[in-house]
C-alpha cells in the first residue's frame, strides 16, 4: 500500500507492523467487519418483521393461523441455534435446487440423491456454476441472512406476543366502547403502546444477535472469525510477512470489538427506553 | 452506423469470451507452499501457478475458489466448483468417488515433526489433518490420532504440547521445521499415496484436456522447474 512496503524483507519495527497491517489480506479482514454490520443491518429489521407477523398470527382468532404462529415460535425457539443453522441452510439450498431441478429438467432420469451426494442438473444449480464468484458469495450471504431472520424472528415473535398481551386490557375495552373496529384498535391503540413493553426483550435479542454473528463462519462465509484465524495462523517465509502463531492477538481484537459494540448498544437501548417511558404513568 | 459497428464489435467480443469454458478451481488455501492465501488475500502457491498455466494452455477461463478441506470432495461432486487442486494425493478410496488426472507431483515423502528427538511416534499422540492419507496412516499405527480441520492447527498442537508430533506432507512440514528452531523432523520419512493429482467429477470430459496439458508440461520440463521453484532443489521431480 505504501511505497516503503515494496520489499517487506528489508523493513522492520514499526514500519514493518504498519506495512503488515495494511496488506490486502488485512484490508479484507477490515472489510469483513462491514460484512458483519451489513448482516446486522439487514437481519434486525427483517427479523422484527417476521416477529411482528408471527406475533399477529399467534393471537389470531383463526385457529390454523394461530397454530402456524405458535408452531413457528416454539419450534425454532426449541432448537439450538447452531443445529438449526447447519440444518436449515443446507435444507433451504437443496430445497430450492430441487424445485428448480423439477421445473427445468423434467427429462432427467438419474436420482437427485446418489449416496451422500445431492446432484441436480447444471441449469438448476444455485447460483449457476458459470456465475461470477460475487454471486456465489452473495447467495451464501443471502441464505445466512434468511436463516438468521427466521431464528431471531421467532424470538422476536415471542417478545412481541408478550408485549401485546401486556398492554392494559382497559385501553382495549375503552377503544371498543368508542366503537373502534378490531383492526383500528390493533393499529391505533395496541401497537403504539406495546413497544415500551417489548423494548427490554428486543434489546436483549439485539445483544444476542450481535453475539451470534460468528455463526457466519460456520456457514463458510469469510467473516471476521475466518480472517482472524487465517491471518493469525503461523506463517512461513512462503509469505511476505512471516510470523509465529498470532491467533491470540487476532481473537483478542475480535473480543474487544464485540465488547465495544455491545456496550454501545447498551447505551443506545437505555436512552431509547428513557425516551419511550416519557409520559408513561406506570412505566416498567 | 457507429453504434451498429460498436454493437457488432461488442457482440464479437462477448462471442470470443464465451468460447473459453468457465472452470471453477477449488482449493483449500491453507497448505503452503501447495496453496495458500497470500498477503494480498489471493490464492497463491505452487498449485495457483500450475493451475493458471494449465488453464492458459488448455484455453480455459479459470476462477479460484477456496473451500475447507473436510468438505472439499462433497462440494466438488455437488457442483460448487469443477476441480480440486489442493495437494490431494491420489488414493483408491478417493478414486471411487471422484476422478483424478495423472499426477502433477510424483509420490513424495510424508514426515513427522516434533519438539524433541525422542518423541514417541509409535505410541504417542500424533496430530494430522482430518481426511488426509497421513491421518489414515496414523490411525493404523499404534499411535493415538489427533485430527484437526486445518494444517496450521496440526502444527500449533505440537507447539503447545497437545500432540507429540505432527504427521503431514514433507513439502508442507519442511519449511516449517527449518524456520522454527524448536521444531525438527524426527523419525524416518514415509512414502504414501500415488502422487498428487487434480480431482474432477466422475466422467467429466475436462479430464482429458487437463491430462493432455499436464503431459505437455511434463515433457517440456516446465513442471519440474515449477516443482523446484516451490519445493526446493531436493524435491522429487519427474
Amino acid at each position: 500500500m505504501f511505497a516503503a512496503c515494496a520489499d517487506p524483507g528489508q523493513i522492520e519495527g514499526l514500519t514493518w507492523l504498519v506495512c503488515y497491517l495494511t496488506t490486502g489480506k488485512h484490508m479484507a479482514f477490515y472489510a469483513s467487519f462491514g460484512t458483519v454490520l451489513l448482516l446486522l443491518a439487514i437481519t434486525a429489521p427483517v427479523a422484527l418483521a417476521f416477529g411482528f407477523v408471527g406475533a399477529m398470527a399467534s393471537r389470531s382468532p383463526v385457529p390454523p393461523l394461530r397454530w402456524l404462529g405458535l408452531g413457528y415460535t416454539s419450534m425454532v425457539r426449541g432448537v439450538p441455534d447452531i443445529a438449526f443453522f447447519l440444518f436449515f441452510v443446507i435444507a433451504l439450498d437443496q430445497g430450492l435446487e430441487w424445485l428448480r431441478h423439477h421445473a427445468m429438467c423434467p427429462d432427467w432420469t438419474d436420482p437427485v440423491r446418489q449416496g451422500a451426494n445431492f446432484i441436480v442438473c447444471t441449469q438448476a444449480k444455485l447460483p449457476l456454476s458459470s456465475a461470477p464468484q460475487f454471486w456465489h458469495e452473495a447467495y451464501n450471504f443471502g441464505l445466512a441472512i434468511f436463516t438468521f431472520s427466521i431464528v431471531f424472528g421467532a424470538f422476536a415473535a415471542n417478545v412481541l406476543y408478550g408485549a401485546m398481551r401486556a398492554v392494559p386490557r382497559g385501553q382495549l375495552e375503552t377503544a371498543q366502547a368508542y366503537g373502534l373496529t378490531p383492526g383500528q384498535t390493533f393499529r391505533r391503540i395496541l401497537v403504539p403502546q406495546m413497544w415500551i413493553y417489548a423494548l427490554p426483550g428486543l434489546g436483549n435479542l439485539w445483544m444476542i444477535l450481535i453475539k451470534a454473528t460468528p455463526l457466519l463462519f460456520l456457514l463458510g462465509i469469510e467473516d471476521i472469525v475466518y480472517w482472524a484465524r487465517e491471518l493469525g495462523g503461523a506463517k512461513t517465509s512462503a509469505f511476505a510477512y512471516p510470523h509465529p502463531d498470532w491467533r491470540i492477538w487476532y481473537f483478542l481484537a475480535l473480543l474487544l470489538f464485540y465488547l465495544a459494540f455491545t456496550k454501545l448498544s447498551e447505551i443506545v437501548i437505555a436512552r431509547l427506553t428513557r425516551r419511550l417511558s416519557r409520559g408513561q404513568a406506570f412505566a416498567p | 452506423m457507429k453504434t451498429i459497428l460498436l454493437g457488432a464489435a461488442a457482440l464479437a467480443l462477448t462471442a470470443t469470451i464465451t468460447i473459453a469454458q468457465d472452470v471453477r478451481m477449488g482449493t483449500e488455501g491453507a497448505y503452503p507452499p501447495y496453496n495458500f492465501i497470500n498477503d494480498n488475500g489471493e490464492v497463491d502457491g505452487f498449485e495457483r501457478e500450475l493451475g493458471d498455466e494449465l488453464c492458459a494452455r488448455a484455453s480455459l477461463n479459470c476462477t479460484w475458489v477456496t473451500n475447507e478441506w473436510d468438505s472439499i470432495i462433497p462440494n466438488l461432486t455437488s457442483g460448487n466448483y469443477d476441480t480440486i487442486i489442493a495437494g490431494m494425493s491420489i488414493t483408491d478410496e478417493r478414486d471411487e468417488v471422484i476422478d483424478f488426472t495423472q499426477n502433477y507431483i510424483p509420490p513424495a515423502n510424508s514426515l513427522y515433526v516434533a519438539l524433541s528427538e525422542d518423541a514417541d511416534l509409535e505410541g504417542g499422540v500424533i496430530a494430522a489433518q482430518v481426511n488426509t492419507i497421513q491421518a489414515g496412516y496414523v490411525a493404523e499405527t499404534g499411535a493415538m490420532l489427533l485430527e484437526f480441520a486445518t494444517p496450521d492447527e496440526t502444527v500449533a498442537a505440537v507447539r503447545n504440547g497437545e500432540a507429540d508430533a505432527v504427521f503431514a506432507d514433507g513439502d508442507f512440514l519442511k519449511p516449517i521445521a527449518d524456520e522454527d528452531a524448536d521444531l525438527s523432523v524426527v523419525g524416518a520419512p514415509v512414502q504414501l499415496g500415488g502422487g498428487v493429482g487434480m480431482g474432477l467429477r466422475e466422467g467429466d470430459p475436462l479430464i482429458e484436456q487437463f491430462n493432455a496439458v499436464i503431459t505437455e508440461m511434463k515433457e517440456d520440463g516446465t513442471l519440474n522447474t515449477m516443482i523446484k521453484k516451490w519445493f526446493g532443489d531436493e524435491a522429487v521431480i519427474f
